[in-house]
């Protein structure tokens, strides 16, 4: 009887209990689909500076889901990733590799540079002063038509070496990456 | 059945007897004042009869406290009118509320203050007395720890005590992001990712903070719920085990009180 009840009782609380906190904790192992926005034609980037563009990052909040990348064309002489010779285009993310304030291109100085705690990074987005961790995010590019398109984040070393995307503040370099999972709902491509 | 008569009550020692009526209840009756008093009594009485409430309550209420007693003793209950503030006028926020990413939430926060009767008024009350709260708590939580109260008996106390400043801590971060304007923003950006630098679990809390890897739809709704669903919740329970253990226990006597030098004492002692 006792044993029963409480049986019955512990049943009841995990009815409950299990459902919600799968409720909770599930938008976590979503996979979203990957989705690419059109940010211009190839008219609009050149090789030697950055535009910035913004666009939609997470559709269905308006104004809170846009973000800003800067794309310029890939440049030979200083860009070496052999997949950038395939999409043409370089997109830097302004998401500080620190703490995720947005970073903005300061032409005069050649650098890109975090108001918030003062991080600052060269024209290859790789950090050169404050406390970022590793270099600045990138985005997937791809010329579709006549159009440049940006597709999902990732993350690089500082090597540029390329990661599936990580959160802001996680280092890639040595122990870093094994520190900092990455999301198995979120792969580089 | 013929009714048997009542016998005659015992006479009673003097001090026990009812007093004699007063002037004023000559009739029988003394007034409406004197009925509000006895219906106020009646009814109090008949609660008691069924819970013996009276007894827990002289239990908290009126307790013995120790030679030195001073104001930094009332730390504590500021902490707890704090935060009973703070229920009552999120209470009433939430009225007017709405945590809509996609703009409604600014705009519903920009109609309290500007348009809504006294609404500036209570979302100051709210806004202002987070920070008046987490002060009180440090004050409350240094009175302890330099009066050295948080020894034995009373280290859970002290353990319950660290659980609700998190929490406190935990609704300052939350609601920092209800007004949804650009300083919530990011510094919701900024503090979540702070999370997400702890190794191994840093990145889960940090999805499960934002529900997804994004700042997303579900962000701003998870963290209202959270902040006035989870955490006070919580927090009130912690309250309840606080207050009780602080009645059963009593509290300290300051660091600087002696005890008494008795003559009769000192012949104890050999």
């Amino acid at each position: 009887m006792v044993g029963t009840a409480n049986g019955a009782g512990a049943i009841a609380a995990a009815a409950f209990t299990l459902p919600a906190l799968g409720f909770a904790l599930g938008p976590i192992f979503k996979k979203t689909p990957h989705h690419w926005e059109t940010v211009g034609t190839p008219g609009d980037f050149n090789v030697d500076n950055y535009v910035p563009v913004v666009f939609t990052l997470t559709p269905g909040i308006g104004e809170a889901g846009r973000t800003t990348a800067y794309v310029r064309k890939f440049n030979p002489k200083i860009d070496t990733d052999p997949y950038d010779r395939d999409s043409q285009y370089i997109a830097i993310s302004s998401r500080c590799a620190h703490l995720g304030c947005p970073v903005r291109w300061v032409d005069a100085a050649e650098r890109f540079i975090c108001p918030c705690h003062g991080g600052v990074y060269d024209l290859l987005g790789r950090r050169v002063g404050g406390p970022p961790v590793r270099p600045l995010d990138r985005f997937y590019t791809r010329v579709e038509g006549q159009y440049v398109q940006l597709g999902p984040r990732f993350s690089v070393n500082s090597e540029l070496k390329r990661f599936s995307p990580r959160d802001p503040g996680e280092p890639l370099d040595g122990i870093g990456q094994y520190l900092y999972p990455s999301r198995p709902t979120e792969r580089k491509l | 059945m013929p009714r048997t008569r009542k016998a005659p009550a015992p006479p009673l020692p003097k001090p026990l007897r009812a007093p004699p009526p007063r002037p004023s209840e000559q009739n029988g009756t003394g007034g409406a004042l004197q009925d509000a008093k006895e219906a106020g009594i009646t009814v109090v009485d008949w609660v008691d009869e069924r819970t013996s409430l009276s007894g827990a309550g002289r239990w908290l209420l009126f307790r013995k406290v120790p030679k030195g007693t001073n104001w930094f003793y009332t730390l504590g209950s500021a902490t707890l009118f704090a935060f009973l503030s703070q229920a009552v006028t999120g209470v009433f926020l939430a009225m007017y509320y709405r945590p809509d990413a996609a703009g409604g939430a600014y705009e519903s926060i920009r109609h309290v203050t500007n348009e809504v009767f006294l609404g500036q008024f209570v979302r100051g009350m709210h806004k202002w007395g987070s920070s008046v709260m987490v002060i009180l708590v440090f004050l409350h939580m240094g009175r302890t720890f330099f009066w050295g109260a948080y020894k034995y008996p009373r280290e859970l106390n002290w353990v319950i005590g660290v659980v609700l400043l998190i929490l406190t801590l935990v609704m300052s971060f939350t609601g920092y992001l209800l007004p949804f304007d650009q300083r919530a923003y990011w510094a919701t950006i900024v503090g979540v990712n702070i999370n997400g630098t702890g190794p191994l679990i840093g990145p889960y809390l940090s999805d499960f903070l934002r529900g997804g890897g994004e700042f997303g739809a579900t962000t701003l709704s998870r963290f209202y719920a959270i902040h006035m669903l989870l955490v006070p919740g919580l927090i009130v329970a912690l309250i309840g085990a606080h207050l009780y253990l602080v009645t059963k226990l009593g509290t300290t006597a300051p660091p600087w009180s002696k005890a008494e030098d008795t003559p009769e004492l000192r012949e104890a002692e050999v």
